[in-house]
């Protein structure tokens, strides 16, 4: 398992084209302002969610933070129903409750995103810790940033998954920036986030976030290992937020990071370079690549049009499910 | 007569009681499978029902919180313990941002019937991190449930209820009902989680406790007794919601209300309380609603400070007479050897 066959790959690459064109759609339409709610756009940084979901199971679960339509998507969440609760809608995949930053599908194991960094690190855990109370064969992926791991909460449940061996795939994607503040003012620069998993006994592995090929045999390895032994692991991808931490714009000009930087890292494309890669290798002609734009173009158009048709939540959805029953 | 149980034993018999009866309920804490039990409410349970269900845990309380909801979210039915209450600080978190939301933040799509117990310490200079009674905090945010059983029968009753509920529900058991002995029915049974009970009825004013404070409202109903003043006393029990409707027939009977909350006063459930009382029967009200609870002060850890600090039966009584425009003398409070009030009885020898 060193690298996808063309097969894997061309599938790959649909999923991080959809990915792609799906955030592209909203970052457009999002000065409309009808979708009226904080959301992270995770362009640049599409690689790794795919990656990591092609080695899942059904009846797997899958946990993330507020960067986490990516998440959703290539878990193979409703395209319709997140752009529905983008948009507000009763239709939403939490009914117009939750918006961007609280995603959910349960029909595939999606089990929920929140935007307090780290706190779904431990609702994940959690989560793994009762499938193995109950005998259950699955395994767990909580997705975070490189921030999180500055609370507490990732230390306190990183020690418990290691000490009850919950299978527990961590995936920190490291885009370099909290909001606005860069790594090195917020971590010490000479210690790396797998020697933190490794303090912890989770083996640890770091790579390159922008590459799916090395992204899915990573993800491939750990996920084996999970399943063949029930003991976490964790995977640092390196990777890149093109657009600002939140909203549809480039930031490059307000100062905190440098055009050049995100120049260097859009020559890293994870798209990009995994469709030239099978373009060379002759396994995708270019009337392949315009066919897949052309169907997600088609799905994305009806997921909008879905979500703009959809009713908004009647009054009486104010007061319920505050409590269940 | 009445099987009778102390508080704590039978708090580890709705555990236990569940426990037996439920597959996905397990119970997790700092402790709890050692041989003290959090105060004797786990003792034995690890032995009967197996390590797998009755947890000890890491000193992660924000993190276990997650845990357990984690694990709830998956079908499980988690109690998960904190010695004390300002441990709990540390999970505010999870509870407040995630366990509480989780239910409607998602559109009613999963629940998290978690239980956290928390203890309410006093006395024997637990001081300002081991004694702080919040409840007020917790009942503040929706979609937690919050509850302070009084007597040994809903301490059981009301945990039973709480782990069966698909809410989060925070029990709060003061430290000093522990050794209280009361009557607990045999098997499985549940008390409601948002309603009062009257425990004394009277017809010249109403005096709502809160956990411990209702017994001192019980002792303050006993000494106006002696003067022919005739107290109704309401345990409250629960705060989510202030069972309005019992406290609004009481007041429309008596025309004046005390309540007492075993915290500090300012902000607190006790406001809540008035409020309610004031804004629903304020014509049938004949003197101002009095809040009784804690100054606005850190707790003291000497005795001679903790002994001023914490307000007792004479101090309700005192106030109930003054609200009742009353000015015959209370008979004196019994004499004690004790040097200091800071144990709830001569059997407390500390440490906590």
């Amino acid at each position: 398992m060193n690298a996808p066959t063309p097969t894997v790959k061309r599938a790959l690459l649909s999923d991080m084209m959809r990915i792609r064109m799906v955030e592209l759609e909203i970052a457009r339409l999002y000065g409309e302002q009808e979708m009226r709610c904080p959301t992270h756009l995770c362009v640049g940084q599409e690689a790794p969610p795919v990656g990591v979901s092609r080695h899942l199971r059904r009846g797997d679960l899958v946990f993330s933070a507020h960067r986490s339509h990516g998440h959703y998507l290539a878990r193979g969440g409703d395209l319709k129903a997140m752009m529905a609760e983008l948009y507000g809608r009763q239709t939403g995949c939490a009914s117009g409750k939750g918006g961007s930053q609280n995603l959910v599908d349960l029909a595939v194991g999606f089990m929920g995103s929140v935007p307090i960094l780290a706190s779904t690190i431990s609702v994940a855990v959690g989560a793994a810790l009762g499938t193995t109370m109950r005998g259950e064969d699955r395994i767990v992926v909580s997705y975070f940033g490189d921030a999180a791991v500055e609370e507490g909460i990732f230390h306190e449940t990183m020690n418990y998954a290691s000490v009850e061996k919950l299978p527990v795939l961590f995936v920190c994607e490291n885009n370099l920036y909290g909001v606005q503040s860069a790594l090195d003012v917020r971590q010490f620069a000479g210690r790396r986030i797998v020697d933190i998993a490794a303090a912890h006994a989770v083996p640890a592995t770091s790579g390159d976030g922008n590459d799916i090929d090395e992204v899915w045999r990573l993800a491939g390895a750990a996920i084996a290992a999970i399943r063949g032994g029930g003991w976490p692991a964790m995977l640092e991808l390196a990777t890149y937020r093109w657009l600002e931490h939140c909203g549809p714009n480039d930031d490059t000009a307000i100062g905190y990071r440098s055009a050049a930087e995100l120049e260097s890292w859009r020559d890293r494309c994870p798209v990009a370079r995994c469709r030239d890669a099978l373009l060379a290798e002759g396994g995708l002609t270019k009337a392949d690549f315009a066919a897949m734009e052309r169907d997600i173009a088609a799905e994305m158009d009806a997921a909008v049009a879905f979500a703009r048709n959809s009713p908004f939540p009647p009054p009486d959805a104010l007061a319920s499910h505050v409590f269940p029953g | 007569m009445a099987r009778q149980l102390k508080y704590f034993e039978a708090i580890r018999e709705a555990q236990a009681a569940c426990l037996a009866s439920d597959d996905a309920v397990y119970v997790i804490g700092n402790n709890v499978p050692s041989p003290s039990g959090v105060f004797g409410t786990t003792t034995g349970l690890q032995e009967r029902f197996g390590a797998a269900r009755v947890r000890d845990m890491p000193s992660s309380e924000n993190g276990m919180t997650g845990v357990v909801l984690g694990s709830a979210l998956v079908g499980m039915r988690p109690v998960l313990i904190h010695m004390r209450v300002d441990f709990a600080v540390l999970s505010m978190d999870l509870l407040v941002n995630q366990a509480a939301k989780w239910h409607y933040m998602y559109g009613g799509r999963m629940t998290a019937p978690i239980t956290v117990r928390m203890i309410v310490g006093r006395g024997w200079g637990q001081g300002p991190q081991h004694s702080q009674s919040l409840q007020a905090w917790f009942a503040h945010v929706p979609g937690l449930k919050v509850v302070m059983p009084t007597t040994p029968h809903d301490a059981k009753g009301m945990l039973i209820a709480a782990i069966q509920d698909d809410a989060p529900v925070i029990v709060l058991e003061h430290r000093w009902l522990y050794n209280i002995d009361g009557p607990v029915p045999e098997g499985h049974y549940c008390e409601p989680l948002d309603c009062s009970k009257i425990v004394r009825t009277g017809r010249h004013i109403t005096l709502a406790g809160l956990s411990y404070m209702t017994l001192e409202c019980l002792s303050a109903a006993a000494m106006l007794a002696q003067i022919g003043v005739e107290a109704e006393v309401i345990d409250l029990r629960c705060l989510t919601p202030i069972d309005g409707d019992t406290l609004v027939r009481s007041v429309a009977k008596t025309g004046h209300l005390i309540v007492a909350d075993t915290a500090q006063t300012a902000f607190g459930a006790g406001a809540e309380v008035v409020a309610i009382a004031s804004g629903r029967a304020f014509s049938l009200l004949k003197s101002p609603p009095a809040r009784l609870g804690l100054p606005h002060i850190p707790t003291p850890t000497s005795p001679a400070l903790a002994d001023l600090y914490y307000p007792r039966a004479m101090d309700i009584a005192r106030l109930a007479l003054d609200r009742l425009g009353i000015e015959r003398a209370l008979p004196p409070e019994p004499p004690t050897d004790r040097p200091w009030r800071d144990t709830p009885d001569p059997d407390f020898t500390g440490p906590y």
